[in-house]
């Protein structure tokens, strides 16, 4: 009886994954219809044109099979004569600009919507930076960086890949739904551009420049993009995670990272007033150094020929812990090593020097502690 | 012992003769056949790695390459299709046609067309030596936008940035000769509006190149002072600005990618008349309309770069300009068909190329309509859909132009026909090939997969499989190519001199293979019927 049953169902699975399977070959080749008005728009706008071209391209190009199959020599032996007709040639020019005004006048209307910035609810600073977010809510004091969350072993294809992956990120941008929000964009170092399909927001963020876009989210979920302006070697590693909350729901996650902002900073003091083992700073160290360090520099500490220098056996590591600090602190100037200072706790700064002496054959012993590095910032 | 003239002069080594042969030639012929068989090489070491990259995002994960590897050949790729393939291609071919296609002995500069021809080995030997460099290769994709390629740039961005100055400077005297050429030495009768519409549609192309290359210049020597120089033209730390760089790069790129397309058009506009054996409709609106598309193209430049935050009003200006070239490229298209209508068509390996170029060209054509409305482009830019778009009008555009041309020309510049056949199998495994490679590519763009991109989310991964597998077939029959025209260079079907049936115009006048010098003196223009008929 049971198999029956089986059957059954599993021939009216098939038979609707059959009728689906047209439409869902469609959604797949289509541009996302996405969760905002906008970008509701824009595929509206996308599927009008795509519709004009297509009925054109069935047009000219069914006259010339035709005429393909038609005016052969086989079929046609001796060729027509004409070969000039302004009539028709006037008639060819008028018609496309026709259509292509009733093309630009919905374009145009959407963009002046589009290019609305007036009266935001909420207003987001976005820089990007080689190869990384970071986000600051300019209505209160939280700012944090956003980074690839996918593991190395999963881009080596020695894991098995994730749903989402190379499109998640540890720290996801928070949004509430129904609001204006509106993004400022800039960059650090290289054009960037931050871009979410599915609210058809996608704005270049540019060195020296603040470049401004908005959204109005209707429907809370998760909806994740990508950087869409080469830069650079990790230009496939920066991906863009939004969720997007309930208004009480946004109020209360607000309201944590308040709390949990007071709590690092406590935490912070209290690594600082402690003094760590080695080995307490070599397992924290480890666990920066890979998420943030080896990307460029390797795990193994070898680097990538002349741009990513070896740390292992490296001038810096192996030379004054001065010079060490100011490196990984602020940086090289006009070169992807950046400054760390912001985006890393003293704890995890100490620790990560302490690592890098300490590792790759490099046995300089030196420790350094998080109090050192509060000091020198 | 040889004996010219009475003197005896001392043998040389073959060696020797074949160099000086080819390094001193101020002949357009054969210079025309350097220019073309220089950019059949590179077509194969681009091509290599247009394979290189297919290979890598055949599939999700890292598989064959690094990221920074990666990025070099986007670039290189990207630089010598452009640069080394398309461009001296199309020169080649005005080298070769336009004296024998307007009754001219040579080029009027035949000493200033050696130089420009050998400049150009030295500079790709430059550009390409980059990839043995220490830091590699140039890594900041063909646009070089600033500070990617200035600040962040590798050192071999010095060897790159002198390579384009080199091409520059090739490229803008080939431009002035064969606008020298055209309006000096055309024989009596043929007035402007009698030309051959290669020999127009090639004229404008000189025109913009003179035009051009001078800005793309200046961007180079902008990026070579803010390097070297201290001065910050782009680099907004020190008050310069990152954006002037892509108004100037933009300026002189967008009608560049009208210099790899009008002679395209040229070609067309010969080979459809003679395989319909029906003049060519409406040949003053082709040459209007070309005009027409070369100067819109100074005034679209902006339509690039829709997200980098220009105000309303200059996006609306771009966005109308740009679908105002809908128009003129309309009326071209139009045309070629109405060519057709009527007609008593064959298909030979030209004319089925031709028609490829058509078709598929209008494919990419409608994708830049849509591209020109800015709210769409905001979803499109930067993402895959634009590769399929200018992939669409550069392979089955432009080098499928090049190549129609190759099959109906090479008749006359070895005597021998082509393998017909072979030739046919050509055609038919290409279309299927570009269509494969490049038709997917729109879908995973409109799905949202970024352009330039190492490793991409497993939601784009069948298409991406669809993609890698049309291009290896694409690689594999432009090595068929290479044979055939190989093949028919060492032997064959003798060819007439009229060579085609339906075939018009001075070039086919002289005999098959065309002889070192033709047009000693000038012939009789419109030529006579029985011009075409002698052996």
């Amino acid at each position: 009886m049971t198999s029956i049953k089986d059957t059954l169902k599993k021939g009216l699975t098939f038979l609707l994954l059959l009728g689906f399977t047209p439409l869902a070959f469609a959604a797949a080749m289509d541009v996302r219809p996405g969760v905002t008005d906008m970008s509701r728009e824009i595929q509206g706008l996308h599927h009008l044109s795509l519709a004009i071209v297509v009925v054109i391209g069935i047009l000219v190009f069914g006259v010339m099979f035709y005429s393909i199959y038609a005016h052969r020599r086989s079929k046609n032996p001796t060729p027509a004569t004409f070969h000039e007709s302004t009539t028709v040639e006037v008639i060819w020019t008028l018609v496309p600009v026709v259509i292509l005004i009733s093309l630009a006048v919905p374009a145009t209307m959407t963009l002046i919507e589009i290019e609305d910035n007036s009266d935001p609810d909420l207003s987001i600073l976005i820089t990007g930076s080689q190869w990384k977010w970071h986000y600051q809510y300019l209505d209160s004091n939280i700012g944090f960086y956003s980074n690839l969350a996918t593991a190395q072993a999963e881009r080596d294809n020695l894991e098995p890949k994730g749903t989402n992956y190379l499109l998640e990120v540890d720290n996801v941008l928070v949004l509430p739904t129904n609001k204006k929000v509106r993004f400022l964009t800039t960059a650090d170092d290289v054009i960037h551009s931050w871009w979410i399909p599915d609210f058809a927001v996608k704005q270049d963020a540019i060195p020296g420049f603040i470049n401004e876009a908005w959204t109005r989210v209707n429907e809370p979920g998760l909806y994740r993009g990508q950087c869409a302006e080469f830069c650079g070697k990790d230009h496939a590693f920066m991906p863009i995670v939004v969720e997007v909350q309930e208004e009480a729901d946004f109020d209360q996650w607000l309201e944590d990272q308040r709390l949990a902002i007071e709590l690092a900073s406590g935490q912070a003091v209290a690594d600082r007033a402690r003094t760590w083992a080695m080995a307490e700073l070599m397992e924290i160290g480890e666990q920066v150094y890979v998420e943030h360090c080896a990307t460029c520099h390797e795990l193994d500490g070898a680097g990538q020929g002349s741009t990513y220098p070896a740390l292992a056996g490296g001038e810096i590591p192996n030379g004054p812990m001065e010079a060490h600090m100011d490196r990984v602190l602020n940086g090289l100037a006009d070169t992807e090593m950046q400054a760390w200072a912001p985006q890393l706790s003293d704890l995890e700064i100490a620790a990560v020097i302490t690592y890098e002496r300490n590792s790759f054959g490099n046995e300089t012993a030196d420790l350094v502690q998080p109090i050192t590095i509060f000091e020198a910032r | 012992m040889a004996e010219i003239a009475g003197h005896t002069i001392p043998n040389r080594s073959p060696l020797l003769a074949f160099l000086e042969r080819w390094f001193l030639t101020t002949n357009h012929k054969e210079i025309g056949s350097l220019y073309l068989w220089l950019s059949f090489v590179l077509f194969f070491i681009a091509g290599a790695m247009a394979m290189v990259i297919r290979l890598e995002l055949g599939q999700p994960g890292m598989q064959f390459t690094d990221p920074l590897f990666y990025n070099q050949m986007v670039t290189m790729h990207g630089l010598i299709m452009v640069f080394g393939v398309v461009m001296p291609g199309f020169v080649g071919l005005a080298n070769w046609q336009i004296p024998i296609m307007i009754g001219a002995p040579d080029m009027a500069l035949p000493r200033l067309n050696n130089f420009s021809f050998w400049i150009l080995p030295f500079a790709f030997t430059l550009l390409i030596s980059s990839l043995f460099m220490e830091g590699g290769a140039p890594n900041f994709g063909w646009t070089f936008y600033a500070p990617l390629s200035t600040t962040y740039g590798p050192p071999s961005t010095d060897f790159f940035i002198l390579g384009v100055h080199l091409m520059g400077v090739s490229s803008v005297l080939g431009a002035i000769n064969i606008i020298v050429t055209i309006f000096n030495l055309r024989v009596e009768g043929m007035t402007l509006m009698k030309m051959p519409l290669f020999v127009w549609t090639w004229l404008i192309t000189a025109f913009l190149l003179v035009m051009v290359m001078p800005v793309l210049a200046g961007a180079v020597t902008m990026m070579l002072t803010d390097r070297h120089f201290g001065t910050s033209f782009f680099s907004a730390a020190g008050g310069g600005d990152p954006l002037l760089f892509q108004h100037v790069f933009w300026f002189f790129g967008h009608p560049e990618v009208y210099i790899l397309i009008l002679p395209g058009f040229g070609i067309a506009s010969q080979i459809i008349p003679t395989f319909a054996r029906k003049k060519l409709f409406g040949y003053h609106s082709m040459v209007y309309a070309t005009a027409s598309i070369a100067i819109l193209s100074f005034v679209v430049w902006g339509h690039h770069m829709f997200s980098v935050g220009m105000p309303l009003a200059a996006e609306l200006f771009f966005m109308y300009a740009t679908m105002l070239i809908a128009v003129p490229t309309g009326v071209k298209v139009f045309n070629w068909v109405a060519t057709m209508w009527r007609g008593s068509m064959t298909f030979e390996t030209p004319m089925l190329f031709a028609l490829g170029f058509v078709i598929l060209f209008t494919i990419g054509g409608f994708s830049g309509l849509m591209l020109a409305l800015v709210p769409a482009d905001f979803q499109y830019h930067d993402t895959f859909f634009v590769v399929a778009h200018f992939h669409y009008v550069l392979y089955p555009g432009a080098i499928f132009g090049i190549m129609s041309a190759v099959y109906y020309w090479l008749p006359k510049w070895c005597g021998n026909m082509y393998d017909e056949r072979l030739g046919k199998i050509h055609f038919w495994t290409a279309v299927i090939a570009v269509n494969m490679t490049f038709f997917p590519m729109h879908f995973v763009g409109l799905a949202g997969m970024p352009r330039r991109i190492v490793d991409y989310s497993i939601a784009f991964a069948d298409f991406n499989m669809v993609s890698s597998i049309g291009a290896a077939l694409l690689g594999v029959t432009q090595v068929l190519f290479l044979y055939i025209v190989i093949k028919a260079i060492r032997g064959g079907e003798k060819a007439t001199s009229q060579v085609w049936e339906g075939a018009e115009g001075l070039e086919w006048t002289i005999p098959s293979p065309a002889p070192l010098h033709t047009f000693e003196t000038p012939p009789q223009f419109p030529a006579p019927e029985e011009a075409y008929k002698h052996e």
